[in-house]
């Protein structure tokens, strides 16, 4: 198998993430779109821990899964708390620092 | 010959503690000072006071090995003056006697690592920290005793000494700095430290202002610090590296700049970076702004940092690294470099400045900037000793001065700071202040047979000794300057009538003057804006000035004292250079022990700093005649300190400097008599309304008419045709010069007050002010709140400045 | 690049690559663009799911576990849930999208190209050899548990904090 090809589609998955982060107005999407960047970083990991041979970016691709994890979890509640005080959970809408 | 094996001992050894025990006092001050029966003063007087216990065993330890360098193991006198007396009598005859190296009481552990690199932390002992150890734990042990007093009832008591002591600590980390790191710590505690102390009274605007001023303009130069670090770190590291030390340790950047090999440039624009921030420490010419308004902290915090320790930070940086500057800068060998512009612009700006201040603390501070001018031109002209030396002997005089001032504030003037609305006549009614002051003022202006005079004259002499003519004659105005300001400040506290609150009048708007000088809003503060304002209405029953209590005066006396006796250590006219011998490094070459076993350096007594043994001989040896810093050392020897020659006293050279200060001390009393003495006072007009006074009066104005008989019937026939000539000449001539001269002066104070500190310097500063608020404004629009925009931004950002990496690295 | 054909290339496991690499984008655009809320969720679970596969391919059994149990177990339903409570509407949606979403489309495009050029030049035909076996999971557990084993109690923390800051954060009072 190419080297390449792993990372370009790693790329390709961040890219289209970071598309999703700037177009969404949904929070949930936006966070979905968060997945995908995260996602197509431990795809990096884990190509270059078989470049390697070595099983760090194993272990790297774990954490950062653990993080995201705990990212999801405070995010979802942070977005319920914003939806139960203002019935909206559009961030265009957001944009005003108190509450 | 080799020396006899240097002696040493515990203090010595343990040096370390004396910035340690102030660092735990000041924990203990912040977790249990307010439990404390004093609130925490005790812990901080405690812990300083251990400080100064260990500093002094550490001096004397010190003293014995510079004796046990230069006596060999000849002297068998025992005790410390014994030893004096066995070595002092021959060097006396020329005053430039055989010196030999003294190897600094270095150690270092490691504090962290990275990449590869060690950072230490440790002690450097040599001749410079030790007087600086000595001076700051003395001086702020005697601070904090005037302090228990003066901000005794305040509300933030604990804090005041918490930071006070914290401030301590980071001074004492910074003065045995073994490496530059650790001197930076200990320079970032001090600016901490400074910012919470001016802004102690924090409730007031002019406070915080004045804290936020003092803080930001310190960090100016704070910035030349860390990027001169960098770069006489990169420059020396291989070098040091290569011998057994590495580029932040002291002594390696001391060896690499004297070793021939450092690069010119590289020293010269990491001496630019350092002096930098020694300028805005220090309160150097384009940066002393903040220091004039940091007097809006309490007087003690004026007193220590603010004129004795702290602000001799930047001079301490300059006189610690002098290799550095002196290669860099090429001092000796130019007419002129940076660092004597520098101090002899801030002699002469500083000085005019002091002349236009009411407010007795803006004065003295105006007087530090000046006299702090003076040790950096000492620095700058090769006259690193002189310049050292007039640290130690400002420190005391200074602070004598600023607790003197505190005392009139606490007691004679409540509260009030303005010379000419809340003082005069002092000198009755406190006369411990009064004579303190005058002695302390005395060795500010530099009268012979003060310490002042045995420094400054010292700075001034070398000037011209090592070519520095013009700087020589700038000096020379500025000794003439320095009385004349303080004799004016002298003439309105403590002559002249009584004004104001001195009078024992309890007038309400002029407390706060001191403070900030706020005057919009006295109204709402009266109760309760300073702490010190409620302690006094306590004793508050018997209004009108009166003496301080013994815990003000017992330290004014002290350091009045040493006013007159610090100079006697170093007073080339009586023979004695007792400081030259124990402070100032010798430079000659050192041999590097190849036996060294570097692997074994991180062990707790060995040191990972350069490996030197004893002093190599220098008689007949080829470069004796040109020494450390003229030329490169030989090989498998290193330099620490450039060879300094001094020159030597003579009365006659220090002549026009005496002839000056009592010219100004003369001219000064003589204006100030003719502006400030015929002031509106209640006895005018009595004379012209009641007969018998008006006989009384003029009968004690005419000294019972006893002249008149003298003058009149004796002498008349002859000398008054002579007498009226005088007259006329008096009146016509000398008075127009002496006036146009006094106007002079004060117009150009006022003018360069006006147009070069107000204006200029803030508006450089307002104005980077100014174009950061429009940048600001311009960049508002993207501030959107957002948080998609924010992201398009982001990744945006991060994606051109990859385009950019990439095309850099093709 | 050079052929897929290629000597030293196993081509069913490119093949394989390729074709889950096809639906993981197509998954990802949909994710991105569809009008529906609960659809993206369900492709994302399907990008997520590619994502497994193409660790497996690339010889990490452990960790392509952990993806499906993690994200495609616990992560995809939260993201339901999420959905569920804070949207009545399960329908299709107009307004998913910000006023100004098309700036996404150049800052994504220019985010790419600068990516893939950057691989290409680096490593454009150098190819992997795959390993013979899987990465065997004592050997990640040895990196856990000795070098790494700071950061993995770190770790348990931040996962312990976000579990107290997720309840904290949602319950009602």
């Amino acid at each position: 198998m190419y080297a390449v090809n792993f990372l370009i589609l790693a790329a390709l998955l961040f890219a289209i993430g970071v598309f999703g982060v700037i177009a969404r107005r949904n929070a949930v999407m936006v966070l979905m779109s968060i997945e995908l960047i995260l996602n197509s970083v431990n795809l990096n990991l884990i190509a270059f821990a078989m470049m390697n041979n070595s099983p760090e970016g194993h272990v790297f691709a774990l954490y950062v899964i653990a993080v995201a994890a705990a990212e999801v979890g405070v995010g979802l509640a942070m977005v319920l708390m914003i939806y139960r005080n203002r019935r909206s959970i559009a961030l265009d809408e957001l944009s005003v620092m108190k509450g | 010959m080799l020396a006899a094996t240097l002696s040493t001992g515990w203090f010595l050894e343990n040096a370390w503690l004396i910035p340690l025990v102030p660092a735990i006092g000041f924990l203990f001050i912040i977790f249990f000072g307010k439990k404390m029966p004093q609130n925490g003063s005790e812990i901080g007087i405690v812990s300083i006071g251990i400080s100064l216990a260990i500093a002094i065993g550490a001096t004397f330890q010190w003293i014995d090995r510079v004796n046990s360098a230069s006596g060999g193991g000849e002297h068998t006198a025992t005790g410390f003056f014994g030893t004096l007396r066995a070595i002092f009598p021959s060097a006396t005859e020329t005053g430039e006697h055989a010196a030999s190296f003294v190897e600094p009481v270095v150690k270092s552990w490691t504090w962290w690592q990275s990449g590869g690199l060690e950072f230490g932390l440790g002690q450097h002992i040599d001749g410079l920290s030790i007087m600086l150890l000595l001076l700051v734990t003395f001086i702020s042990f005697l601070v904090q005793i005037y302090s228990t007093e003066y901000v005794s009832g305040d509300r933030r008591y604990t804090h005041f000494f918490a930071s006070l002591t914290l401030f301590s600590a980071g001074m004492l980390v910074m003065v045995l700095a073994e490496n530059m790191l650790q001197l930076i710590l200990g320079w970032e505690i001090m600016g901490l430290c400074s910012f919470m102390l001016i802004g102690h009274w924090w409730e007031e605007e002019a406070n915080s202002r004045a804290a936020l001023k003092a803080f930001f303009t310190v960090r100016v130069g704070d910035v030349g610090l860390l990027v001169g670090t960098a770069i006489i770190f990169f420059g020396a590291n291989d070098w040091a590296v290569e011998h057994g030390s590495n580029g932040f340790s002291i002594r390696g950047i001391s060896a690499w700049a004297l070793s021939g090999e450092a690069s010119q440039s590289v020293l010269f624009w990491g001496g630019v970076a350092l002096f930098i921030a020694s300028i805005g420490k220090s309160g150097q010419f384009p940066l002393h702004t903040w220091l004039p308004d940091a007097m809006a902290g309490p007087t003690p915090v004026s007193s220590l940092l603010h004129s004795s320790t702290m602000v001799v930070a930047g001079v301490f940086l300059v006189a610690r690294l002098y290799p550095v500057f002196f290669v860099g800068f090429d001092i000796l060998d130019t007419s002129v470099n940076f660092i004597t512009i520098i101090g002899g612009i801030t002699i002469i700006v500083a000085a005019a400045l002091a002349f236009v201040q009411d407010d007795i603390k803006k004065v003295l501070a105006y007087s530090t900037v000046s006299q702090l001018g003076y040790m950096m031109l000492g620095l700058g002209v090769g006259a690193w000793l002189p310049a050292v030396f007039h640290i130690f002997t400002h420190a005391f005089f200074k602070c004598a001065l600023f607790l003197g001032a505190g005392s009139i504030s606490h007691s004679g003037s409540h509260h009030s700071f303005d010379m000419k609305k809340d003082m005069g006549g002092l000198a009755k009614k406190m006369p411990i202040t009064a004579a303190t002051w005058m002695v302390s003022t005395a060795a500010l202006c530099g009268i012979p047979f003060f310490s002042g005079f045995f420094s400054k004259d010292e700075i001034i002499d070398n000037a011209s000794h090592n070519g520095y003519q013009f700087f020589y004659y700038l000096a020379l105005v500025g000794a003439f300057m320095t009385p004349a300001y303080m004799t004016r400040a002298t003439y309105l506290t403590f002559f002249g009538k009584p004004r104001g609150a001195a009078a024992g009048e309890h007038h309400d708007d002029g407390h706060d003057d001191a403070h900030g000088g706020a005057h919009a809003d006295h109204d709402d503060h009266h109760g309760d804006a300073h702490d010190d304002h409620g302690a006094h209405d306590d004793h508050g029953a018997h209004h009108g000035p009166h003496e301080s209590p013994w815990r003000i005066t017992a330290p004014l006396i002290v350091l009045s004292i040493l006013a007159i006796g610090s100079g006697y250590l170093n007073a080339p006219a009586f023979g004695t250079h007792y400081f030259t011998d124990w402070v100032e490094p010798v430079g000659v070459e050192v041999a590097l022990d190849d036996g060294y076993d570097y692997a074994s350096s991180e062990d707790e007594h060995a040191s990972v700093v350069l490996a030197a043994v004893q002093a190599e001989e220098t008689d007949g040896y080829s470069s004796e005649a040109k020494g450390c810093g003229f030329a490169d050392p030989a090989d498998g020897t290193v330099c620490y300190a450039p060879k300094l020659s001094h020159a030597t006293f003579s009365w006659s050279k220090a002549m026009p400097s005496i002839i000056l200060v009592f010219a100004g001390i003369l001219f000064s009393a003589w204006v100030c008599m003719g502006i400030y003495g015929d002031r509106k006072n209640p006895l005018v007009g009595l004379t012209s309304k009641f007969a018998p006074a008006r006989w009384v009066h003029t009968l004690l104005v005419n000294k019972y008419y006893l002249d008149h008989l003298y003058e009149k019937i004796i002498v008349f026939a002859f000398a008054h045709p002579i007498a009226k000539a005088a007259y006329w000449v008096n009146q016509n001539i000398l008075d127009g010069i002496v006036d146009s001269v006094g106007r002079g002066g004060r117009a150009t104070g006022e003018w360069v007050y006006r147009n070069v500190d107000q204006r200029v310097v803030d508006g450089a500063v307002n104005a980077s002010g100014l174009a950061a608020s429009e940048g600001g404004h311009a960049l508002q629009p993207v501030q959107s709140g957002k948080v998609n925009q924010y992201g398009a931004l982001l990744f945006g950002a991060a994606t051109v400045g990859a385009i950019v990496l990439i095309l850099v690295n093709i | 690049m050079s052929s897929l054909f290629a000597a030293d290339v196993n081509i069913a496991q490119n093949v394989g690559f390729y074709i889950i690499a096809a639906i993981m984008l197509f998954g990802a655009l949909r994710v991105v663009t569809g009008r529906n809320v609960v659809h993206a969720a369900l492709w994302l679970v399907v990008v997520l799911g590619g994502v497994a596969s193409q660790y497996l391919l690339a010889a990490a059994e452990f960790v392509a576990i952990s993806q499906v149990m993690v994200y495609i177990g616990a992560v995809m339903v939260l993201f339901l849930f999420g959905i569920m409570l804070t949207r009545a509407t399960i329908g299709e949606e107009s307004d998913l999208n910000n006023k100004n979403w098309s700036i996404g489309i150049p800052v994504a495009l220019l985010l790419a190209g600068t990516l893939v050029w950057v691989i290409v030049d680096q490593y454009g035909g150098e190819v992997l050899t795959s390993p013979e076996e899987p990465m065997s999971t004592t050997a990640i557990s040895d990196v856990f548990l000795r070098e790494g084993l700071v950061p993995f109690l770190a770790l348990s923390f931040v996962l312990l904090a976000a579990a107290i800051g997720a309840i904290v954060l949602a319950r009602k009072d």
